[in-house]
């Protein structure tokens, strides 16, 4: 049995098909995390007094993650850059400060998260931690997710390979800072 | 990779992203700080747009800027549209049955309970004045 490549650069779609797959990844990912917002919102906008639970959430510490996502998508899409250029090493020396960034904002999410259940705010607390540790955890596994990928890339662009891949990861990061930037004020900023 | 997309890409200096880079942090800035200008003036319009237009102007930046979604094919945008319709189909749907205390047929005991707790305890309230 003869072995086949894997249709990775057909042009049917008038681009590569990996990066079809990871746009149309990208708007299934709308949908999932479309329907946890949109529930959030309007629970939030029928109870009032979700605001006294949200007061205790710290709008710092959420700031300052989503620096450091801003941050990593600017190394992500310097690492694009670079590929296009064809220098794997410099793509991929990007890419593993963007992976710096992933560690980062879930190095500070473990510290926040240890600091809110310590004191008494768990999933089962009430409705709105049970959205707020919902809609941060899944994005929390987009982060550790994207950054393990990365990571995988990263190692093949060193090498000078798969260079096209340094795109795809990149859509894919700055779609999970885009989810962030949505985050950050539902949860840190709206008391 | 897309020719297409490459070469409307290969147009942006790293300066173009950095210069993006220091826009979204001006922004991210002014989402912490309008807030507490909002609950200081209290003008409740600083606060949301501060907080939730600043988030669609910086989401605007990123797809744009970033994700070159504005020069990709049509079509993606379609479906990406698309899908933040279906997303606002399920908020129209829901929304009601979550935010209302009574509907067609149904009824939340509990909040009519509650708001009308809410109307003796103003009512008795006002009687004392």
């Amino acid at each position: 049995m003869s072995a086949r490549p894997i249709a990775n650069t057909r042009t049917a779609a008038g681009m590569p098909t990996g990066k079809l797959a990871v746009w149309w990844l990208i708007a299934s990912e709308i949908v999932i995390f479309g329907g946890v917002l949109g529930s959030y919102i309007m629970h939030r906008l029928a109870h009032d007094d979700w605001a006294v639970q949200a007061a205790y959430t710290n709008t710092w510490i959420g700031a300052f993650n989503t620096l450091v996502l801003l941050t990593s998508s600017l190394s992500a899409v310097l690492a694009h850059q670079a590929a296009e250029s064809g220098d794997g090493k410099k793509a991929a020396r990007l890419l593993y400060a963007t992976c710096a960034g992933a560690v980062t904002f879930m190095i500070v999410k473990a510290f926040e998260w240890t600091t809110e259940i310590t004191h008494g705010f768990t999933i089962t607390s009430s409705t709105f931690w049970s959205f707020y540790y919902t809609a941060a955890g899944i994005h929390a596994a987009h982060v550790l997710v994207g950054a393990i990928i990365m990571l995988i890339v990263a190692s093949a662009a060193k090498k000078g390979r798969d260079l096209h891949h340094v795109e795809l990861i990149g859509l894919y990061w700055h779609f999970v800072d885009v989810v962030w930037i949505f985050l950050f004020p539902l949860l840190y900023i709206a008391k | 990779m897309s020719e297409h997309a490459s070469t409307e890409h290969d147009g942006h200096s790293p300066s173009h992203y950095i210069r993006i880079w220091w826009i979204l942090v001006l922004l991210l800035i002014a989402s912490v700080v309008g807030p507490f200008i909002g609950e200081a003036t209290g003008i409740q319009a600083i606060t949301l747009f501060t907080a939730f237009g600043i988030a669609v102007i910086k989401a605007y930046l990123v797809v744009k800027n970033f994700m070159h979604l504005t020069v990709e094919r049509k079509y993606v945008m379609y479906f990406i549209v698309t899908s933040l319709v279906f997303m606002l189909l399920f908020f129209a749907g829901a929304a009601p049955d979550v935010m209302k205390a009574e509907g067609q047929g149904w009824v939340k005991p509990l909040w009519l309970e509650q708001a009308e707790e809410a109307a003796a305890g103003h009512g008795a309230e006002a009687g004392h004045h």
